[in-house]
């Protein structure tokens, strides 16, 4: 026993007493309660711009991010699993766009779009984030263009949509312009065009695209070179 | 002994009104109400209700942040000055000096609800503002008894904010642990699952559902009741015979 402390006996009889009794009367009180029950809430529309600065207490990027974790972990909510699919992707976009504006360098709503969002067995939901991408590529295309260029392959290869992802790709074609993109990112359009049967187009686009210089590397002038000429001889068939 | 128990409690309360409380609690009013007209200003739509919502919540969090602080700091002040040993030391036995400042406090916490309710009375119908309100205070003396525990028990301030910071959040969000415990990505048949999830039902047990104090949606979708208030109170009444308990059992036995 420390000095700074007396003997239980020093407690009266009544406080001790009600100790074990209002311990008792909490367990009893807490057992009667029914069990916590899982229920799904619905994603609600986020608070307007002004709002979200506000709530950001000046530091939108760190906002931004937890916000970002908070939707991303909507489908799980205590206790219950959602379904991207039964998500409002209105809202979810109305969502990303809010984060974004946060944090305009973020990637991650981005990348969320694209191949979480974007990836859902529902054509309609699929494309709205497609939709989505492609917006808000066009906003900072030299920045975003790995995800419009996910775009092109969901609308190529998950969709089998493809003047969808042509239109993509003549977007990343049209509106990326740093030196420091990969060639290939531009090409799109080119491969795709050649997909669909469109080899006259493709030529004309591949063929410029060699005349313009833009293409220093040799072996990537060769392998151009060698899918022209592929191109041309389907042709002369 | 009611009398010196009202003494102690009057001269409890008298210290909020001469030092800065009131006008914490003005500037606490000041900012929400500023921060709630921002908000309804940027709504496109229910702006009543968004407006009610950030009133409400901010009013609440100001409400155990003012009054956890104003305990903490009284108490450990009252201590360093030798005043309440000075207290002890009169004929006068200790579950007076307990029950007068718990008196005291609660005082307080009545008179924060009262300003905060009015406030909010004048966006929301008068019923579902008085029991908000009634809720509201009934959390509020739930944070006091626990404070008072706290500060008899750890005397250093950050120490007991921290502990009654923690005991609020816990409090508050351990249903959704609970439902976590057990949720879809939890593999029950780990023995090791089983056994957070045991200790999480545990520490529920021993804790007040604050999560269901309160509740914001009274207010904008009018759903309070009599009923839910009857539960709310019934938890409170517990949960203080329960910190008080704790509080006289400490406070015996400490020897000044």
């Amino acid at each position: 026993m420390g000095a700074r402390e007396r003997s239980i006996a020093a407690v009266p009889i009544s406080a001790l007493a009600l100790l074990p009794a209002a311990l008792a009367a909490q367990l009893y009180w807490h057992h009667r309660l029914p069990p916590p029950s899982a229920a799904a809430t619905g994603l609600a529309a986020p608070p307007p711009q002004p709002v979200l600065e506000v709530a950001a207490a000046g530091d939108p990027t760190s906002f931004a991010k937890v916000l970002m974790l908070r939707l991303q972990a909507f489908d799980n909510q205590p206790g219950i699993s959602i379904p991207f699919r039964a998500l409002d992707y209105g809202r979810v976009i109305a969502w990303l766009s809010a984060i974004l504006r946060l944090d305009e360098r973020a990637s991650y709503p981005l990348l969320a779009a694209a191949r979480l969002y974007g990836e859902v067995s529902d054509p309609a939901r699929q494309r709205l984030m497609l939709e989505f991408v492609r917006e808000e590529f066009l906003k900072d295309p030299n920045r975003r263009w790995p995800w419009m260029a996910h775009a092109v392959f969901v609308a190529r290869h998950r969709l089998h949509d493809m003047p969808l992802a042509l239109r993509y790709a003549d977007a990343l074609a049209a509106h990326v312009t740093d030196p420091g993109v990969p060639p290939w990112v531009t090409q799109m359009n080119i491969f795709v065009r050649v997909d669909m049967g469109e080899t006259e187009a493709a030529k004309v686009l591949l063929g410029g695209l060699l005349e313009s210089g833009r293409i220093t590397d040799p072996a990537e002038q060769r392998f151009l070179m060698r899918r022209l000429q592929e191109l041309e001889d389907s042709r002369g068939k | 002994m009611w009398r010196q128990t009202k003494t102690i409690a009057w001269f409890t309360a008298l210290e909020a009104s001469r030092g800065r409380l009131l006008r914490l609690m003005a500037a606490t009013l000041l900012a929400a109400f500023l921060l709630s007209e921002i908000a309804a200003a940027a709504a496109v739509t229910e702006s009543n209700a968004i407006r009610l919502a950030f009133l409400a919540a901010t009013l609440r969090v100001a409400a155990v942040f003012l009054i956890a602080s104003f305990i903490a700091g009284s108490i450990a002040r009252e201590q360093a000055d030798k005043g309440s040993e000075m207290v002890l030391s009169l004929p006068l036995p200790r579950y007076v000096y307990y029950l007068g400042k718990l008196a005291g406090f609660a005082v307080i916490a009545v008179v924060i609800v009262v300003l905060y309710a009015a406030m909010v009375a004048l966006h929301s119908p008068f019923m579902q503002t008085l029991l908000w309100a009634s809720s509201l205070l009934c959390e509020l003396l739930i944070i006091v008894a626990l404070t008072l525990l706290c500060s008899f028990t750890f005397a250093q301030v950050p120490v007991v904010l921290s502990a009654v910071a923690a005991f609020y959040l816990l409090s508050r969000t351990m249903e959704a642990i609970r439902l976590m415990s057990r949720g879809p990505l939890v593999d029950t048949t780990e023995p090791s699952s089983r056994l957070i999830a045991g200790i999480v039902d545990g520490i529920a047990y021993v804790l007040p559902d604050i999560g269901s104090f309160t509740p914001t949606d009274w207010l904008i979708y009018h759903s309070g009741g009599i009923g839910e208030l009857a539960g709310i109170a019934a938890q409170t009444v517990i949960y203080i015979a329960l910190l008080g308990a704790a509080g006289l059992f400490d406070l015996y036995r400490r020897n000044f």
